[in-house]
């Protein structure tokens, strides 16, 4: 028995969550409910037998069970205020179809991923509330102290009720802006597990799986274009995690990548969802990246890569969001379709320009063509100046790695 | 639930602007400011003299000092306020977002700040 309520807590935990959010307004008072409820299943369940709705079962239990916390709290607040809140939350119908349920999940990605809450804020309560990670697990996944993190997420909290953050899926006029926002958290959150800002990774939570079945969850709640092509780039990324590094954990480039090893499963994924997102015709960056992707995930070696289709697929990103950074990418491709002498001059603009001195990635993609054209000073020079700048130690090793080659 | 709204503007920079330039800003906020109070969830409005006639009150010593000028020493200033009703935070920013200062004057600074206000009861 403990076995099925363990299971049905996996399976059901986060949808009777999102519902008793809804039933009681209150972040705090659900968690505490939701662990009231499989407390009394854990009771009942083996002297009744499992309910054939276990999820009802547990929204209802968990909300009788806050019903009564709030009347034994009640001799220590004015009588008519709790029976406000007794009967509000009495006159509820508990039990709502699936799809309102489903709405229910939906609210809470979209309260929590709220633009009123600092993006670290919304990071750090999409993984608590949504994903039900524990906080320590965020911390560590963060590299951040877990008292800096239960703080940051009580204040979110406390936000969401002093400025009265609705429960709520956006207006269709509102969504745009507001499905923006989520996205944003979820590829946070994937890359965070993908390129490790800082130091070596090891035992970290798979921060990039749990984008992913966040990513998985939204296109089934919402199967808006951009987020399919979000899911679509974080899958064709994520197919490549076993090429990207060596065995001792040093870093491959794309185009030296052994393409055998790259994950087929999350390759037909991820080109199936960036045709339904292109077909949309109502698609944005995230789709535009993945279509990028697609491409290389298509090809067999990085000669046999259509680079022109990937000039073109940066020239229509540039125009939809312009960025330094996707320059610098269309660059590195422009030096793959017309060689390395082409796209230094692209970069060299750019790094002339001035807005991306700090970037690591832009030395070090100076530095890659001046090696190839053999200006070995320029290289040099280039490559001491990405290795200072890189904060991640695989990413530094093969920097220091390229600059001694040349050294010898 | 109220919100007490601030809009903020970059002083230099707007007293910087030619006089047709003011004009054709200001030209363009009757519209919003028409939609904002057809709402019907505006409560209060109001425009705020400029930053040099301010002056500021702080404990200093048991005493109280006067200083003058405004409180931060920032480029952007709270130039007006308004105070709405709305039902939750979501509503108050579809609300604010009728006002000009959402809409126009990007390059003076233009922008509102949206705050929750719990009013003391009067005895």
């Amino acid at each position: 028995m403990r076995a099925t309520v363990a299971a049905i807590y996996r399976a059901e935990s986060r949808r009777v969550f999102a519902t008793l959010v809804r039933l009681l307004g209150d972040l705090d008072l659900a968690e505490e409910a939701l662990h009231d409820a499989f407390r009394a299943a854990l009771e009942q369940w083996p002297r009744d037998g499992v309910p054939t709705n276990p999820r009802a079962w547990l929204v209802s239990a968990g909300r009788f069970k806050a019903i009564d916390g709030i009347r034994r709290r009640a001799r220590f607040v004015a009588i008519e205020h709790v029976a406000e809140q007794v009967d509000a939350l009495a006159d509820e119908t508990a039990e709502r179809d699936d799809e309102g349920i489903e709405d229910d999940r939906l609210r809470l990605i979209f309260t929590c991923c709220h633009p009123a809450l600092s993006p670290d804020a919304q990071v750090a309560l999409t993984l608590r509330e949504v994903c039900d990670l524990t906080t320590e697990e965020i911390a560590r996944a963060f590299l951040s102290a877990a008292p800096t993190l239960a703080q940051r997420i009580v204040r979110a909290k406390a936000k969401i009720r002093d400025a009265r953050i609705p429960y709520q899926v956006p207006t269709p006029d509102e969504l745009p802006q507001r499905l923006d926002s989520v996205l944003r958290v979820i590829y946070l959150v994937f890359n965070e597990g993908y390129m490790a800002s800082a130091g070596e990774s090891l035992t970290r939570i798979d921060l990039s799986g749990e984008a992913i079945r966040l990513g998985r969850l939204l296109v089934e709640l919402l199967p808006e274009p951009e987020a399919m092509g979000l899911l679509a780039l974080m899958l064709l990324q994520e197919s490549r995690r076993a090429a990207r590094t060596t065995e001792t954990g040093d870093l491959v480039l794309l185009n030296d990548q052994d393409r055998s090893l790259w994950n087929r499963d999350q390759i037909a994924a991820g080109l199936a969802l960036v045709e339904r997102a292109l077909a949309s015709r109502r698609f944005g960056s995230y789709t535009l990246q993945a279509a990028i992707a697609a491409v290389h995930a298509d090809a067999p070696s990085a000669d046999a890569t259509d680079w022109a289709e990937i000039v073109g697929l940066y020239d229509v990103l540039l125009r939809a969001t312009p960025s330094p950074i996707v320059e610098l990418n269309r660059a590195v491709a422009v030096a793959m379709r017309d060689g390395p002498a082409a796209g230094l001059a692209i970069v060299d603009e750019l790094l002339a320009r001035g807005n991306l001195d700090d970037y690591h990635l832009a030395h070090a993609t100076q530095a890659d063509l001046c090696r190839r054209l053999g200006k070995t000073v320029e290289a040099r020079a280039a490559y001491g100046r990405a290795a200072a700048l890189a904060q991640q130690g695989p990413e530094r090793r093969f920097l220091e790695r390229r600059l001694a080659e040349l050294e010898n | 639930m109220k919100y007490l709204c601030l809009a903020y503007y970059d002083e230099k920079a707007f007293e910087a602007m030619s006089k047709p330039e003011v004009e054709a800003l200001v030209s363009q906020c009757p519209p919003h400011d028409a939609a904002l109070r057809a709402s019907g969830h505006l409560i209060v409005q109001a425009s705020l003299g400029a930053s040099r006639e301010s002056m500021c009150l702080r404990p200093r010593s048991g005493k109280v000092s006067i200083t003058d000028g405004p409180f931060a020493e920032t480029k952007e200033l709270v130039g007006g306020f308004f105070i709405i009703e709305a039902k939750d935070l979501n509503e108050a920013i579809r609300v604010a977002s009728m006002h000009p200062a959402a809409h126009l004057g990007e390059t003076v600074g233009w922008g509102i700040e949206v705050r929750p206000v719990e009013f003391f009861q009067q005895e």
